[in-house]
């Protein structure tokens, strides 16, 4: 071969538009799963700041005057936060249904439909979001 | 009958006197011929804006490059106005343009009829076999590009050589140390056997699947959706024998074996032969797990 021409790896992703059912899967996959590990590491470092509540006095404790009740009483009071914690929600659910359905694709389940099963997950994480806004909103305004 | 008798005469005595200077004759057939070279220089052009001003045409957008002509060593599109007839396949009206507009329009093709799998493009966003890809299944403008996550070397050619080099990496033949007892004896495979592996031996090597396949475009070690399928068409041969079998699943269970599949289904989605490629995929995995797994 003398001379070609490469196109690099625009055609990945510069094609979405003609991408089908399964590569969406992924994409998603990925996606909410870097999003659960990035909400890991923020949990543990937002809920070790209040690790000084355990040296509290028990009347402290009682009266939500320790570090830890006023971290989360003051988070909980945002409403960013409050959407977030539906869009969290939506995220990890979808994951552990697609992750299901991965699960069944190892097995050899139902490979016919991996479309359906996809957006079977995708209907199932929209319905469970929406019950979940009522939750997670109340009080906020 | 007897009319046409005269007429004949006539003509063949006219014909005689114009051949009567050799000379003049010669002539006459040089300027033939050069109008006739004029004519095919113009065809191009004037069916060109025929076929554009033509309701009943369809437009491809083909990509062109070539790296030995200076000016085409820039990728572009080149717009061809095709003739549409019933059954047209992209492959004919790639063809149509070839022979009718430009001839230097570069694609490999040979039996047309989806067997020798030479054809394989990128056709409107999707990896199709050109000659089994109807041309009324499209939207137009049609766009034909050459195979992605491959080298173009000119026009809608891309080099195979990598994609070969994967499939030979699984030893895609045959092989067995377990022969019949008799000499002139025959090795049969039992048609339950036949059934299993059925689909895998359709593959045309055509590449469409390793085209599609994002992980093997990141990952150039990885052996590709085609390859693992011609394993799995081997090691799943019962004529092979217990040894042979450890020995595919030795290539098949290699880091980047079968577990770089991330099961996107794409090489599912564009094969031209419908090989349920995620499926063997997916069954050669568990087949390796299987082969591993030891509980006492």
């Amino acid at each position: 071969m003398s001379q070609s021409y490469n196109r690099g790896l625009i055609e990945d992703f510069g094609r979405w538009r003609e991408f089908e059912a399964g590569m969406w899967a992924w994409i998603f996959h990925k996606f909410t799963g870097w999003v659960l590990i990035g909400y890991l590491f923020t949990h543990i470092a937002v809920l070790s700041t209040g690790i000084p509540a355990a040296g509290a006095s028990e009347a402290a404790i009682a009266a939500g005057n320790d570090v830890y009740t006023q971290t989360i009483v003051s988070l909980e009071g945002l409403l960013l936060v409050r959407i977030l914690e539906v869009g969290l929600l939506a995220v990890a659910v979808f994951h552990m249904l697609n992750g299901t359905r991965l699960l069944l694709t190892d097995l050899g389940i139902g490979l016919d439909a991996q479309d359906k099963s996809f957006y079977a997950s995708l209907v199932l994480t929209g319905a469970i979001t929406v019950a979940s806004v009522p939750t997670f909103i109340a009080g906020a305004f | 009958m007897s009319t046409q008798i005269p007429k004949q005469t006539e003509e063949s005595t006219e014909a005689e006197t114009e051949t009567e200077p050799a000379s003049k004759g010669e002539e006459r057939r040089a300027e033939k011929r050069r109008r006739a070279a004029e004519r095919r220089q113009q065809r191009p052009e004037e069916e060109a804006e025929k076929a554009a001003a033509d309701e009943s045409t369809v437009e491809l957008k083909v990509f062109r490059y070539d790296p030995q002509v200076e000016g085409k060593q820039e990728p572009r599109f080149d717009t061809f106005h095709v003739p549409f007839t019933k059954g047209m396949t992209v492959l004919d009206a790639l063809m149509y343009a070839r022979d009718t507009y430009d001839s230097s329009l570069t694609f490999r093709h040979s039996c047309r009829q989806a067997v020798c799998g030479s054809d394989a493009m990128f056709v409107n966003g999707g990896q199709k076999l050109a000659c089994k890809t109807q041309i009324s299944d499209l939207e137009e403008p049609v766009r034909v590009e050459p195979l992605p996550h491959a080298e173009v070397t000119k026009d809608l050619v891309v080099d195979m050589e990598h994609f070969y080099e994967q499939m030979e990496a699984v030893e895609p033949y045959f092989q067995t140390d377990e022969y019949p007892d008799g000499d002139l004896e025959e090795q049969r495979q039992d048609r339950e056997n036949r059934e299993k592996i059925k689909m895998s031996t359709r593959c045309i090597w055509c590449g469409a699947c390793m085209s599609s396949c994002n992980v093997a475009a990141g990952d150039t070690e990885y052996l590709g959706p085609a390859a693992i399928n011609k394993a799995y068409r081997c090691a799943m041969d019962g004529r092979e024998g217990e040894e042979m079998k450890q020995k595919r699943l030795e290539i098949i269970e290699q880091e980047h074996g079968v577990w770089r599949c991330q099961t996107q289904f794409s090489c599912t989605e564009v094969c031209p032969k419908d090989i349920p490629l995620t499926e063997h995929i997916q069954e050669l995995k568990r087949e390796a797990v299987k082969n591993n797994l030891k509980f006492w």
